[in-house]
């Protein structure tokens, strides 16, 4: 019954979602206000709708309804609740499902929080969503129903895959998710804009902090999924330039450059048409990673053949989203003309160069994703590998992190050189100071990558806690010029201290990491650098779902213990797979990490010794930027825009009438 | 200079620098392409010495030998021929005989591919599609369940 309800909610949702697209655009060629005003229910009805469904599929999986299809392959009745709960996402459908309710969830917010926007902009914003949200439903209820059954009853489910057994995975996907489905706020935003021809300032502010939002969930999707990677594919790796990995990364080069440029449109009114060309390529690239994640498209053409009805759907999805939304801004683009000047010298000037840097990026992930798809389509197979990205990406890196530096402090309009290079010359060598030292202070060793990396992070770091301290300085007192800085300030300039933490990490881990993978008997030692590590034993347990050898590793630094580490080899009973379960001792400064391989013949043990400098300081970073998100979008300016809004409502409101 | 110069200046630069950002982005791109062999492939083919490449096929039931430490060699092989593998490390969980993996590595002098990076994919059922084209036959048809078929390229 419960599996019927969800599919009837489904159903009634895209019902729901069709009237939502349509209604306000009739209503507004009408003038039928009430029309106009179905948006908003629309929203709000299809948020209980897919919220109703969504609930009805966690119910399966919590009550093991091994009969719906969907459950059966993915859970297990020896499953803890929690990850039976989380296996809702765990496949095709019932992400596809979690997608439809983020984007139901968005909706409803932007229903909510533009209450005072003016009725048409919000009207069309909501019927854009709504037309993405038909899109997403039909291809739900055609190919990918989460609710259908099968009979008869297997007795027992597939079990979840294991490597989605794990905590990361409980809230990596639904927050790269928020991230993906928020551009489409964005991507609302700026098809209203080219279809009503307002583009203006307050446009900008309006868009702002959904993008910001979007922007800083994906960051902290990308680094939660990064995290999990490390410790879940034992393998030590925390990128690996894996096409799923960049799948997520092409709209999040595409949202930075796309919060800047809305930083300029803002503030200047220029680069209006390249602002909403990236809110469209954002989302557009969003689907994208959606879709070649979990359709498999993405690791061959041929996939498609696996179900063509799912295949040609996403093609003939991405088609008419990507492509009547470039139509619409090839014909209305023009006339979203900028006036004014720009200036190289300038905030905004700078901000066009750290956008150029972002695009040279997204293209160069976008080239070494896709190429392979696009050479097997011509016959030739072939890859690209890391050492590609890894040439690229620091070339292109370097520019953007010395940018950042400058361009908070050169001022909008016009700046002046020689004052730009007087105001920056204490932070300038500082950062090149410490960072040259870091390397030789904490590891005894010097290297150039490792210093140039050093240099940028603290330039990035210094520049940005500068940023505030030349805002409080202004003041009489430190307490009165702290509680005047706008927290967008705040945001801006914490994100981009996470900006400099994260580039510390990369320079030193990628500087001075070390692995090792040796063969022990239990009793034997290895060493690594400074650690040593001696395997005691390794023991059988038996867990919830799965068998393990469980290994016991005293780590030694210098002769003195540091930490005893259970790394763990799981044989998964349902699916009879293996899943590394490594271990990890960590600080700010270094990880040290121990990963069971394969058992020998004679009870040796293949083992995999990682150190890991400052491996902590990758994903410390991702989540600064995610918090320093989060604070922009709390500035009352945003609020005042919505005051200045209304009070422009009311006072028009009369003539309307 | 003029206002009017100086601003083409500036399109002018940003102009050269994104040329030659994505030039340069081209030329690694071309430099760190890495093609696909299969065992057939590698043998129908003149692979220059040390040139890096991936190749991906069958690991051939009983092939798998141990050698001291970490060391071990095994047979990589599709529907018609196989290449000897070598390889000093750990293994993927994933990699047992009759799985289909990929290694990343360099042919050697001695025929025998080194292998560098060997990749399983964390999927019981999962085969690298590319791989799975090379389990068919001429007539289309897959070889698994996987036997040794053909003449080896080594011995």
């Amino acid at each position: 019954m419960i599996a019927e309800l969800g599919h009837i909610a489904l159903i009634l949702a895209l019902g729901v979602a069709i009237l939502q697209a349509t209604l306000p655009l009739y209503g507004l060629r009408r003038g039928d206000e009430r029309a106009v005003a179905a948006a908003r229910s629309g929203a709000m009805t299809q948020f209980a709708l897919v919220l109703l469904a969504y609930v009805c599929l966690s119910l399966a999986f919590a009550n093991s309804d091994f009969s719906v299809i969907y459950v059966a392959a993915n859970s297990h009745s020896d499953l803890p609740l929690m990850y039976r709960l989380s296996a809702v996402w765990g496949a095709h459908e019932g992400s596809l499902l979690l997608w439809v309710l983020m984007l139901a969830g968005w909706t409803l917010a932007v229903s909510i929080f533009n209450r005072n926007l003016p009725a048409n902009v919000t009207a069309l914003v909501l019927a854009v969503l709504g037309a993405i949200s038909v899109g997403f439903l039909l291809f739900m209820l055609a190919t990918s129903n989460p609710f259908a059954r099968h009979f008869p009853v297997p007795a027992e489910g597939r079990d979840l895959n294991p490597l989605l057994q794990d905590p990361g995975l409980i809230i990596h996907p639904p927050m790269l998710y928020m991230g993906y489905v928020g551009f489409s706020v964005a991507f609302a935003f700026a098809i209203s804009a080219l279809l009503s021809g307002r583009l203006d300032t307050a446009w900008a502010r309006w868009t702002r902090p959904w993008t910001t939002a979007a922007w800083a969930f994906l960051t902290l999707g990308v680094t939660l999924g990064s995290w999990w990677a490390y410790h879940e594919l034992g393998w030590g790796g925390w990128w690996f330039w894996d096409p799923v990995e960049n799948a997520s990364f092409m709209p999040w080069l595409v949202g930075t450059a796309l919060i800047h440029s809305l930083a300029v449109t803002e503030k200047r009114g220029l680069l209006k048409s390249w602002t909403v060309l990236l809110a469209i390529l954002a989302f557009a690239l969003s689907l994208l990673g959606t879709f070649l994640v979990r359709s498999g498209v993405l690791v061959s053409v041929h996939a498609f053949a696996t179900d063509p009805a799912r295949g040609v759907f996403i093609l003939i999805f991405l088609a008419i989203v990507i492509g009547s939304a470039l139509t619409l801004y090839a014909w209305r683009a023009a006339r979203l003309s900028s006036p004014g000047e720009l200036n190289f010298l300038s905030r905004e000037g700078l901000l066009l160069f750290n956008n150029v840097f972002l695009a040279v990026a997204a293209f160069a992930v976008i080239l070494g994703t896709l190429a392979p798809l696009v050479a097997e389509a011509f016959g030739h197979k072939l890859s690209v590998g890391p050492p590609f990205f890894n040439l690229v990406f620091p070339l292109l890196t370097f520019p953007l992190v010395i940018l950042v530096g400058f361009s908070q402090r050169v001022p909008w309009k016009q700046g002046v050189f020689a004052e730009t290079l007087r105001a920056v010359r204490w932070p300038a060598l500082a950062a090149v100071v410490a960072g040259t030292a870091l390397p030789v202070l904490l590891q005894d060793r010097w290297s150039w990558g490792a210093a140039a990396g050093a240099v940028l992070a603290l330039w990035a770091m210094v520049t940005a806690v500068q940023e505030i301290w030349r805002r409080v300085r202004a003041r009489s007192t430190v307490a009165e010029g702290l509680a005047l800085v706008p927290r967008a300030v705040w945001g801006m300039s914490l994100a981009h201290f996470g900006l400099g933490v994260f580039v510390l990490g990369i320079s030193q881990v990628s500087s001075f990491g070390a692995e090792r993978d040796v063969r022990l008997a239990p009793g034997a030692s290895a060493t690594l650098g400074r650690f040593e590590f001696h395997l005691e034993a390794v023991k059988q347990t038996r867990g919830p779902n799965y068998d393990a050898d469980v290994g016991t590793v005293r780590v030694e630094r210098n002769g003195r213990a540091i930490a005893t580490l259970h790394p763990e080899k799981r044989l998964y009973r349902a699916q009879q797979s293996v899943m590394t379960e490594a271990a990890v001792d960590h600080n700010l400064l270094r990880d040290v990490y121990v990963a069971l391989g394969e058992p020998f013949d004679n009870g040796d043990w293949g083992i995999r010794l990682y150190y890991r400098p400052m491996m902590r300081l990758v994903w410390l970073g991702g989540v600064l930027a995610f918090l320093g998100g989060l604070l922009a979008i709390s500035d009352r300016r945003y609020r005042l825009a919505q005051a200045a809004a209304a009070a422009a409502r009311e006072s028009t409101a009369p003539a309307v009438a | 200079m003029t206002r009017r110069q100086q601003r083409m200046f500036g399109v002018g630069v940003v102009a050269i620098g994104i040329g030659l950002a994505v030039a340069l982005t081209l030329v690694a791109f071309r430099k760190n392409l890495m093609a696909f062999y299969t065992p057939t492939d590698l043998v129908a083919a003149t692979v220059p010495v040390g040139t890096t490449l991936r190749l991906g096929g069958m690991v051939e039931q009983g092939s798998v030998k141990r050698g001291d430490g970490l060391k071990v060699e095994f047979m990589l092989a599709d529907c018609t021929h196989r290449v000897a593998v070598r390889y000093v490390g750990l293994l993927p969980d994933l990699f047992r005989e009759g799985q289909g993996i990929v290694a990343d590595g360099t042919l050697g002098a001695d025929s025998v591919f080194v292998a560098h990076e060997v990749l399983a994919k964390h999927d019981e059922n999962y085969m690298p599609p590319q791989v799975a084209d090379a389990m068919k036959t001429p007539a289309g048809h897959s070889c698994a369940p996987f036997k040794p078929v053909g003449k080896p390229v080594t011995s």
